[in-house]
């Protein structure tokens, strides 16, 4: 049975876009069937990460409209054998999206793939709704700072009563904390909330931390998703959070500032 | 067996006391038939729903003027269907008599307890009728409270087994209880009920009213009660804070 999982967060800039690649990435690669669904109609940029923005032909409301088959418009990865990308749209704007439309296109998504990850725009407006109303799990990506907890939390209330899962009553959307650009250093001095801090608020599971990490602007400037370069900080985490996703019990690792290198302390370390 | 036996005192049972659930069949008609075909028809519609079911056969609804049956064939009908009478409960004396026959337990009609504890002089008055369900109104909720979220509970309590978050609100016509921080704002009494009360397992919120008399963070923050399982309590217009 398919799954659908909304990459969700009610504030901007947060991670969504980099988590939706990098987790999807993950999970084609463990072999599962996945397609990422870029929501953010208007301000697409899935496919900018994902490195294949000139191959975009057709996007999600094309197939809406009809304008386009899913198969015409759905983008294989040259990289990942099970992987598909579907793009969003550019030029439309945000009204493109209709609860029908988006649910007949899940519906065929449905029957060809194993998971279905929905990256969602910001804000709690129409595309993010219809982002997370048919979800069956949701990643939460939150920032360790007060306005990205709060919108986070807002976000829980809104799948909690708005998701479809609640509106029939059925067992409720499963939630995941995703907290992402933590900084360790910043969090001992006080500039960040700490991972403790985010769980006893939030009060839902923690799938991951994701440390702020040079590899992840390196990666999007690349069109490479981060979990691709294996060995960097961003990369492991979001490899052990897929792991985690699909039931692996795994330690957290990047919580501690980390010890500086043999190397670092005698050239560029400070103090 | 040896005198040594006879002799010894240690008991071999007790006795005990214990209100036994059993299932009572009632008879209003005598049509073993019918009964046969509908009970058939019960059981079709929940296979298992009788397993050697302990049964009391209610004979005392039966209309007086009904004609005299076999309870030999009703006990069979019974147990085709997985019912095993233990006793039958009757006042008609050639019912009394059947039973007798086969050596089966008669109790006495339905009502006729009752009217016999009531007669006892050592009895207290009845129990009264259960009260009125006020906790009927009482809302229970059991998932994390979330900013932009509100819960209002009519006519009752509101109890709330999870986090309220900042930007949550809650609002009760009667108390507040909320295991978990309250980090929302919680309005107790809001149709002006000043004997509402909040409780919280640890005080956060951003405003705490009753019947109208608030307090804000601002002014929470500052009492040693910040972060404490408390009582919130209204008397002579101010609200009263104590710890739990
Ligand atoms: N772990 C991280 N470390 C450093 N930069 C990050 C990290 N995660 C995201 N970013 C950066 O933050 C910005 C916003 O990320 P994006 O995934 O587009 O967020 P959203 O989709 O939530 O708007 C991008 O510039 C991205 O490179
Ligand atoms: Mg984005």
């Amino acid at each position: 049975m398919a799954k659908i999982l909304v990459v969700t967060s009610g504030k901007g800039g947060v991670g969504k876009t980099t988590t939706s690649a990098a987790i999807g990435t993950g999970l084609a690669m463990r072999g599962y069937k996945t397609v990422i669904v870029d929501f953010d109609v208007g301000l697409r940029n899935l496919d900018l990460i994902m490195g294949c923005e000139r191959r975009v032909v057709y996007d999600f409301v094309n197939v809406i409209n009809g304008e386009a088959s899913l198969n015409q418009a759905l983008i294989k990865d040259k990289r990942i054998e099970n992987l598909s990308i579907l793009a969003a749209s550019q030029t439309r704007d945000k009204d493109a999206l209709t609860t029908e439309g988006v649910e007949k296109v899940l519906d065929e998504l449905r029957q060809n793939f194993d998971y279905i990850v929905c990256d969602s725009p910001a804000g709690i407006e129409k595309g993010a709704y219809l982002a997370m109303y048919f979800a069956d799990e949701a990643i939460v990506v939150t920032n360790p700072e007060v306005s990205s907890v709060r919108d986070s939390d807002r976000m829980l209330g809104l799948l909690a009563s708005k998701s479809r899962r609640a509106e029939k009553g059925e067992e409720s959307v499963k939630e995941h904390l995703l907290l992402t650009r933590y900084n360790p250093e910043r969090v001992i001095k006080g500039e960040m909330l700490s991972v403790t801090d985010v769980e006893e608020i939030l009060a839902i599971r923690l799938l991951g931390v994701i440390p702020e990490s040079q590899a992840v602007l390196k990666a999007s400037n690349q069109g490479i998703p981060v979990i691709l370069d294996d060995i960097s900080d961003a990369g492991q985490a979001y490899s052990d959070a897929v792991d985690r996703l699909l039931g692996k019990d795994v330690a957290h690792r990047f919580l501690e500032v980390q010890k500086k290198g043999l190397l670092q302390r005698f050239f560029g370390g400070r103090e | 067996m040896s005198q040594a036996d006879l002799l010894d005192q240690d008991p071999v049972f007790q006795l005990k006391g214990s209100m036994l659930a059993v299932t009572i069949l009632e008879l209003v008609h005598n049509d073993l038939e019918r009964l046969d075909r509908q009970l058939a028809e019960k059981v079709a519609q929940a296979p298992g729903l009788f397993q050697n079911t302990p049964l009391v056969l209610g004979l005392d609804k039966l209309p007086a003027v009904e004609t005299a049956f076999d309870l030999t064939e009703l006990m069979a009908v019974c147990r085709r269907h997985g019912l095993r009478t233990l006793a039958v409960r009757t006042a008609r004396e050639q019912d009394v008599a059947a039973a007798n026959a086969l050596d089966l337990p008669i109790l006495p009609p339905s009502g006729a307890r009752e009217r016999a504890i009531e007669l006892a002089p050592a009895q207290s008055k009845p129990a009264a009728k259960p009260p009125e369900p006020a906790r009927a109104t009482s809302k229970i909720i059991r998932t994390p409270v979330r900013g932009g979220q509100q819960i209002y509970a009519a006519g009752g309590d509101l109890i709330v087994l999870a986090p309220v978050s900042a930007g949550a609100e809650l609002l009760a016509d009667g108390n507040i209880h909320v295991y978990g921080p309250l980090r929302g704002r919680a309005l107790a009494g809001v149709k002006g009920d000043s004997a509402a009360a909040v409780f919280c397992q640890s005080l956060n919120a951003e405003l705490v009213s009753i019947a109208g008399v608030y307090k804000v963070a601002e002014d929470l923050r500052r009492l040693p009660h910040w972060g404490k399982s408390v009582h919130v309590s209204l008397s002579d217009e101010m609200l009263n804070i104590h710890l739990l």
